[in-house]
């Protein structure tokens, strides 16, 4: 058996550490892709497009990540879709991202006052014109606080990687801990890892939130 | 193609495991909430060292992953003497998971309830208990209703990951008979269906449970 | 010949019906107040004639165009009609200059040195050109305002329809906005407005519309009619006013 220093240990954490932060920017730049997508649909006021969008938000918000990321990972290859467990994380982490994000968008789009989009309309400004010039530069200010917020979601979604096989720090955690028999040390070092990455975060979104309620 | 058919043979394990997560998302539930109105309470009227005991919990719970969280209350707590069951150590962890975030959303209603209400009941001559049983949680709740059940469904799905320790929920079942009949897309289909439906369940369980708790509004 | 003409107009929400057949016509220069009970159907007469609601019988014509809720017309129709808010629906994250300057930018395609030199002159119009880059949240509701007339003056509307443009704001700021108005009318510009000013109606004013249950009830020259109403409704209304 090899032996394993604190030094070992925390060096490879911290290697791992990189494929959770490339995974949780993967997915979130997926994440925000998609929900800008899923955002212009329902904007567009076609019931069609809304009802889309509203039965995805349902599913994806309605059932487990792990199950999706099975689904994409076991599910997906015995289809004949071959897909290694960085795209099937990547691929239902987006899922998860974008079902989350699109609904707190809709919130910072649905605070605006009616009386906005009336008052563009009747200055003949088309649709994407309001979009562009009076809707969205007030959402985004609206919307970076909650967004900063779910990115900690992201992160702490992408340790749920780990069980179908994506090694990165919750996978090496647990293959530390299988090797070294110290599950009370490694653990409580992947939980700190995790909260040195979340915790800023957590403190910028509230305090971005401060800020604009302050501005208002 | 698919075959859905060859899961029902295994339909008795899937509802095992139905009662499983059900009964864990149940108990977890009611002490999650427990703990969150109490950890609110002390965080929103307590003394400053019970706030900043409460704020450290809160911080640590929701800025790290809940599957590390299971792991190191599983693994790691043997490891300094405290042996738990695979049950007994996911019961905890949803607990205090949910705990965590059900204190930041019961705080929240808590906060908006105005300092008059509270200075009027004292006037009334309500001792602090009464005051907070009578007086503040009802409206409190009320407020945050919507957010804290929404937030008990969140637990209740991230609670698939307590299968990676081997309690025999919905997520255990589904690995279990793909393993048998290698049909993984099917079974996790369908289970992912049994999760949409029981988060669809809770939610009317939920909305109906609060009619109930805030009919006062209604009534006469 | 009529600017705005609405002929048997029907507006229902659901079941709800609101405009029971409304008749008017209204010429260039002329200035028209809508006076009546709150529900009588004031804004949602303004609302279809600026294509903001579709109403579901008649027709309304604007400079002798059909108007409907087509999202082509209405920005046609935002070419000859301006509107003002009871809430100005200032745009909060650009200063006074961009409210004003905006549309004529991207709607009318002006350059950006023409706009400018329009929203100048328009901010002079309602006294705040100092105001130019200014956010609208540091100016007192009188001033957002005569902010909102300026943007939509920007625009040269045939007609501006105003709905209860005063009532928001403070009993001391109400005074500085129907200057503005008066000033506008004084110029020429065919104002429609839904009002509860009635000296206002008196004395700036051409005619008075009196709405009842969603019907124009009683209409005609503003003094005539405030000083003789013939109806007992607005005999009820006018006391009720007063
Ligand atoms: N968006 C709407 N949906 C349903 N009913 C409406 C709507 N807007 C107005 N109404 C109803 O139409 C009637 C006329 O309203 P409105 O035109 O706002 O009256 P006024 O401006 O004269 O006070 C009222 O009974 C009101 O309740
Ligand atoms: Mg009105």
């Amino acid at each position: 058996m090899i032996e394993f220093s604190n030094y070992d240990i925390l060096r490879n954490l911290l290697f791992a550490t990189q494929w959770t932060i490339l995974l949780s920017l993967a997915a979130f730049i997926g994440g925000t892709t998609v929900a800008l997508t899923l955002t212009a649909m329902r904007l567009t006021r076609n019931p069609a497009m809304q009802r889309i969008v509203k039965v995805y938000v349902e599913l994806f918000q309605g059932t487990p990540l792990l199950m999706q990321m099975f689904l994409c990972f076991f599910g997906l290859s015995m289809l004949g879709y071959e897909i290694s467990a960085w795209g099937a994380a990547i691929l239902s982490l987006t899922f998860f991202t974008s079902a989350f994000l699109v609904e707190i968008w809709r919130g910072c789009i649905d605070t605006l006052p009616k009386g906005q989009w009336e008052a563009s309309r009747c200055l003949g400004l088309s649709f994407l014109q309001t979009l562009r010039h009076i809707i969205l530069p007030q959402a985004i200010r609206v919307a970076t606080a909650p967004t900063v917020g779910f990115s900690v979601q992201v992160i702490k979604g992408t340790a749920l990687a780990s069980v179908i096989g994506f090694v990165e720090l919750t996978k090496v955690g647990t293959m530390l801990n299988n090797a070294t028999f110290e599950p009370f040390k490694i653990f409580t070092l992947v939980a700190l890892i995790y909260f040195m990455l979340c915790y800023p975060l957590s403190l910028y979104s509230k305090h971005l939130e401060k800020k604009f309620n302050v501005s208002r | 193609m698919l075959y859905f058919s060859d899961l029902l043979q295994y339909s008795d394990v899937f509802l095992s495991a139905l009662k499983t997560t059900v009964e864990l998302t149940v108990l977890t539930t009611i002490l999650g909430v427990v703990l969150g109105t109490v950890c609110a309470t002390v965080r929103q009227y307590g003394n400053r060292a019970g706030q900043r005991v409460v704020s450290v919990y809160v911080e640590l719970i929701r800025n790290t992953p809940f599957i590390v969280q299971l792991f190191f209350i599983f693994f790691g707590l043997p490891a300094i003497g405290m042996m738990l069951s695979p049950w007994e150590a996911s019961m905890i962890a949803l607990t205090i998971n949910l705990g965590a975030y059900s204190t930041e959303i019961i705080r929240a209603g808590l906060a908006s309830i105005s300092k008059g209400q509270i200075e009027a009941a004292k006037v009334l001559g309500l001792n602090f208990r009464q005051t907070l049983t009578r007086v503040i949680f009802i409206p409190a709740f009320e407020k945050i209703y919507p957010a804290l059940t929404s937030q008990c469904i969140i637990v209740m799905l991230g609670s698939a990951v307590i299968s990676q320790i081997s309690v025999q929920d919905l997520t255990y079942a589904a690995n279990l008979v793909q393993s048998r009949n290698f049909r993984a897309f099917e079974s996790y289909l369908v289970t992912a269906l049994l999760y949409l439906g029981l988060s669809i369940l809770l939610r009317f369980a939920f909305n109906a449970l609060g009619k109930r708790l805030f009919a006062y509004r209604t009534s006469n | 010949m009529s600017l705005v003409n609405l002929h048997q107009v029907h507006k229902y929400y659901g079941d709800h019906h609101v405009l029971k057949g409304i008749d008017l016509d209204i010429k260039a220069g002329e200035v028209v107040s809508i006076i009546g009970k709150s529900g009588s159907g004031k804004s949602t007469l303004l609302r279809c004639i600026n294509g903001l609601e579709q109403y579901q019988e008649g027709g309304i014509t604007v400079d002798g165009k059909e108007v409907t809720t087509e999202d082509i017309q209405v920005r046609r129709l935002a070419l000859s009609v301006g509107m003002i808010f009871q809430n100005f629906n200032l745009f909060p994250h650009m200063t006074v200059g961009e409210n004003v300057m905006l549309a004529p930018t991207i709607v009318l395609k002006k350059s950006k040195a023409e706009a400018e030199a329009t929203a100048r002159a328009m901010l002079e119009k309602v006294g705040l050109a100092e105001k130019f880059d200014s956010f609208p949240e540091k100016l007192s509701g009188g001033q957002q305002q005569r902010v909102a007339i300026a943007r939509a003056l920007a625009m040269s509307p045939k007609v501006l329809l105003c709905d209860e443009i005063t009532s928001a704001l403070d009993p001391e700021l109400v005074g500085e906005v129907l200057k503005v108005l008066e000033q506008l009318a004084k110029e020429g510009i065919t104002l429609v407005l839904v009002t509860h000013e009635m000296n206002f109606a008196r004395d700036v004013g051409s005619r008075v519309v009196f709405m009842h249950q969603g019907k124009v009830w009683e209409q005609g020259d503003s003094k005539t009619i405030l000083s003789n109403p013939q109806t007992d409704e607005l005999k009820q209304f006018m006391g009720a006013v007063l």
